[in-house]
């Protein structure tokens, strides 16, 4: 790691205004780390500054009530996983908080930092490499070794988001409140993402004095299923090689409403309307589910290596609609 | 370059940009806050931007006085630390291996969790209870999982052990009687090359008969 300063927070006034002194990468954010000394570590990243937001009082708090789920950008993944309302009524999210990397990592790693990490390309990750992402002038996934990269929306950086929560919350409909030098706003978790034909170098709409404070989350409706499947290479924790993350409305059989976003398949968590289309007003049988997996990847395109990930992810999403149905 | 610089919106690309700021225009963007900072200096709340710092730190119940870089691991501080006073604070229980946070043999508990050290910043550390796998013992009285690892031969080489034991250790402190589901789950986060698996999880059941 180089050297760098280290201030605590003391509010989002000051953090957002010592933000606003400089461009992405001089003055970054530190809550539970695990992803950022991975970066300064490699020299990925080398800000001057770090900003400790865990001196900010009141952001790892996660209240849930009749109208839906609040939760602070510093809760920590444990602590959205162990949640006993989450575990019952949200259990996508729980599912998913569960699946994040090990209790070590749980234990520190943040909402706010899962949302926001950076992600786990090998050629982004190499200190060596000027790849696209970091303002080379290739993407080295498209004719170099692209197993872990993504089928779905990566023309031109072929990275996926290594989030697991973000598809969950997402399906589950959650919104994200964003404080600025001009104060706060709040927007759809699905906006918060970007693929990187809008902007290659980031993975979402935050400027670089922008900083994520809360997930709000609606109260599912009632006779709601909800499932999060995640694939890894090993039976050992690993980010996901593609997950599902499905919402479903049901009345018996018959799906009334549907969710279902992907991770680990694009640079972005991606809503699958088309598997959406296929189950929503349908009883769900084994050519339903069949077929809302066939157009989940309906437009997937494979690199060299990753092919295996369009079964994956087909087969994922069929299993979800039979489990909602089941 | 001309493509990328379309992308972004901006004529100079973000790598540019990072070369192109020295270190004299982050002192300056960082110094307004300095002061504000030390107007206050007698605020618990400090908001002074530090390279270095005298932090203290509690580890297996004795208080340590060290002066360390920002960027300083509390791993580093457990292996190599030096106290004010001089002396070597010599915890090398703790295992520096993969330092990325993947293996687990640097696991440390704080405030009763499981954490790994060199994922941690030492400054991050402070104020908080930290237990290594030297603080489990209560003088010759090993702590029942390290009772267990040795009645059931839980380790091969040994380098991952105290890892694993600090793992289990804080596994138990959460779930006194885990399924053996509920071990592996609890100990996903800890590697061991030789394989002593079974072994291991056999360790934590017998522990949790005995806690």
């Amino acid at each position: 790691m180089e050297k760098f300063s280290y201030v605590n927070a003391t509010s989002l006034e000051q953090v957002t205004s010592l933000l606003s002194e400089s461009g992405w990468g001089e003055v970054m954010l530190i809550a539970g780390g695990t992803d950022l000394l991975a970066e300064l570590k490699e020299y990925i990243e080398t800000p001057k500054t770090l900003i400790n937001l865990k001196t900010l009082p009141g952001m790892d708090s996660i209240e849930a009530d009749a109208s839906g789920l609040r939760i602070g950008a510093l809760a920590t993944v444990a602590d959205i996983s162990m949640h006993p309302t989450i575990q019952h009524h949200y259990t996508v999210l729980s599912q998913a908080a569960g699946s994040v990397a090990t209790p070590q990592i749980r234990n520190v790693g943040t909402l706010g930092g899962n949302l926001c990490q950076r992600p786990r390309c090998w050629y982004y990750r190499d200190e060596a490499t000027d790849c696209l992402k970091k303002g080379g002038d290739i993407c080295y996934a498209i004719d170099g070794l692209s197993k872990y990269h993504a089928i779905l929306g990566g023309d031109p950086v072929y990275i996926v988001h290594p989030s697991d929560l973000a598809p969950a919350l997402i399906a589950l409909g959650a919104s994200v409140k964003i404080v600025g030098p001009e104060g706060e706003k709040s927007m759809s978790l699905e906006e918060f993402f970007t693929l990187p034909a809008a902007n290659p170098f980031r993975e979402n709409v935050l400027e670089p004095n922008e900083i994520v404070v809360e997930v709000s989350v609606p109260a599912p409706k009632p006779n709601t299923r909800s499932f999060y499947l995640k694939a890894r290479e090993k039976g050992a924790p690993d980010f996901a090689l593609s997950s599902v993350a499905g919402v479903f409305e049901m009345d018996g059989k018959t799906c009334k409403t549907a969710s279902i976003v992907l991770g680990g398949v694009a640079p972005a968590p991606w809503r699958s309307k088309e598997a959406e289309a296929a189950v929503t007003g349908k009883m769900i049988d084994e050519s339903v589910s069949q077929q809302a997996g066939s157009d989940a990847v309906k437009d997937a395109e494979p690199l060299n290596d990753n092919a295996y990930k369009v079964t994956l992810t087909q087969n994922l999403v069929s299993r979800a609609a039979m489990m909602a149905a089941s | 370059m001309p493509e990328k610089e379309k992308k972004q919106g901006t004529n100079i690309s973000r790598r540019n940009f990072l070369k192109g700021v020295g270190t004299g225009t982050v002192a300056a963007t960082v110094a307004p806050s300095v002061l504000i900072g030390s107007e206050k200096a007698a605020d618990a709340q400090v908001d002074d931007a530090v390279a270095n710092a005298t932090i203290q730190l509690n580890i297996n119940g004795k208080s340590y006085q060290i002066e360390v870089e920002a960027r300083t691991t509390l791993l580093t501080v457990l292996r190599d630390g030096i106290d004010t006073s001089g002396s070597n604070i010599d915890l090398t229980g703790a295992k520096l291996i993969c330092d990325r946070g993947e293996c687990g043999g640097c696991t440390v508990m704080v405030d009763g969790k499981a954490v790994y050290a060199c994922m941690m910043l030492a400054i991050d550390a402070q104020g908080k209870e930290i237990t290594t796998v030297e603080g489990l013992a209560e003088g010759d009285d090993l702590h029942p999982v390290q009772d267990a690892f040795i009645q059931h031969d839980a380790l091969m080489c040994g380098f991952c052990t105290p890892g694993f034991i600090v793992s289990s250790a804080a596994l138990l402190n959460e779930n006194a009687s885990p399924t053996l589901e509920e071990i592996k789950v609890g100990l996903s986060g800890n590697t061991c090359r030789c394989g002593t698996y079974p072994f291991i999880f056999d360790a934590v059941k017998t522990a949790s008969r005995k806690m």
